[in-house]
């Protein structure tokens, strides 16, 4: 974003938290889904294989099999209609992009997923070290 | 009342709804801009009145600029323009005017005037959309040309190439009116509006915003 009066223009359309997680997590998306009068939440579950932009551009892609083919959606973080992002699990990744995971088959596609539950620990003591 | 402004472009967004609908906007910063003259039909046989937008450092002015935006007692301005009125202006020199009246009039639809970025000497295919020759088949370097471009058969005098042929040459910095574009949202406090879609010119270029012509 270059300009300040562009972040002026952005702010009330920004959420005021979006939940934290990152590129490599299960997560489940909860999208608002309207049909006709009625609103219901509808979850989107699978692993996030890649976040990009920023702002209110910010959006992050969501990859899950369903019925043996790969489904793949986007979702803009600041979109009202994705009303929680909830983590089921953490994976590790240790690039930003995990486009690799759509040539991966079978047990191949979970191999990557190390449960690393120490991240939150290490990061204080990251910071006290001055990383 | 004036139905136009002044104003500077300050780059493109999206702009979400409630309903999770996603609109790109441009960014306009429009106003405040002074009246820097009024023309009427009984005078100058038109009605319309002369707008200034941003201010621009005596130094680095004219005397005769000076001078003209002294009787509307402000300062020299960067960009002065005309905005036609189909009745006699409600204001004089010197009164502002704010992106209010749009708000006030309630436009919905805008067109926005500005100068396209210039692209330079460009070929038929970029300039015009020409398809060009094909790739294969045994085109030698030809690929992007513009092909026949008239007869040899005598047209009056001799052959000859018609007038207005399009050809390759400049492309962009020329005036375009994107029209009939839609004003998602006035911010009063901040002097802008946001106008659905691309706007011509570049990001600090400068662009006139009236009332749709075509559109109510």
């Amino acid at each position: 974003m270059s300009s300040p009066l562009l972040a002026i223009v952005e702010k009330p359309y920004l959420k005021a938290s979006v939940p934290e997680f990152h590129v490599g997590d299960t997560v489940d998306v909860m999208t608002r889904i309207v049909e006709g009068e009625k609103e219901r939440i509808q979850a989107f579950g699978g692993v996030v294989i890649a976040r990009r932009s920023g702002g209110i551009n910010e959006s992050f892609t969501v990859r899950r099999i369903v019925n043996n083919e790969g489904v793949e959606r986007k979702f803009l973080i600041h979109s009202p209609n994705v009303v929680d992002i909830k983590v089921r699990r953490r994976g590790k990744a240790r690039r930003a992009k995990l486009f690799f995971l759509r040539l991966r088959i079978g047990k191949a596609r979970k191999l990557r997923e190390l449960r690393i539950t120490q991240r939150k620990a290490a990061e204080p003591e990251m910071a006290a070290a001055g990383v | 009342m004036t139905l136009g402004l002044l104003g500077m472009k300050v780059g493109m967004t999206r702009v979400i709804d409630e309903r999770g609908g996603v609109s790109p906007v441009t960014v306009v910063k429009a106003g405040p801009c002074v009246v820097l003259g009024v023309r009427s039909k009984a005078r100058e046989g038109y009605d319309a009145v002369q707008l200034g937008f941003g201010d621009v450092k005596p130094h680095r002015s004219t005397m005769p600029m000076i001078g003209h935006a002294a009787r509307a007692n402000t300062g020299p301005k960067r960009f002065i323009r005309e905005i036609r009125l189909d009745a006699p202006a409600e204001v004089q020199g010197g009164d502002v005017l704010t992106v209010d009246v749009f708000s006030k009039a309630a436009v919905g639809w805008v067109d926005v005037i500005g100068t396209t970025k210039g692209k330079g000497f460009q070929g038929v295919m970029k300039r015009h959309g020409f398809g060009g020759m094909c790739a294969s088949h045994g085109t030698e370097r030809k690929h992007r040309s513009p092909g026949g471009i008239g007869a040899n058969a005598p047209r009056g005098t001799g052959q000859s190439v018609k007038k207005g042929k399009r050809m390759a040459g400049h492309m962009g910095d020329v005036r375009r009116t994107a029209s009939s574009l839609r004003l998602v949202k006035v911010d009063a406090e901040h002097d802008l509006l946001l106008i659905e879609g691309s706007v011509p010119g570049p990001v600090g270029g400068m662009v006139v915003v009236r009332k749709a012509v075509k559109k109510g």
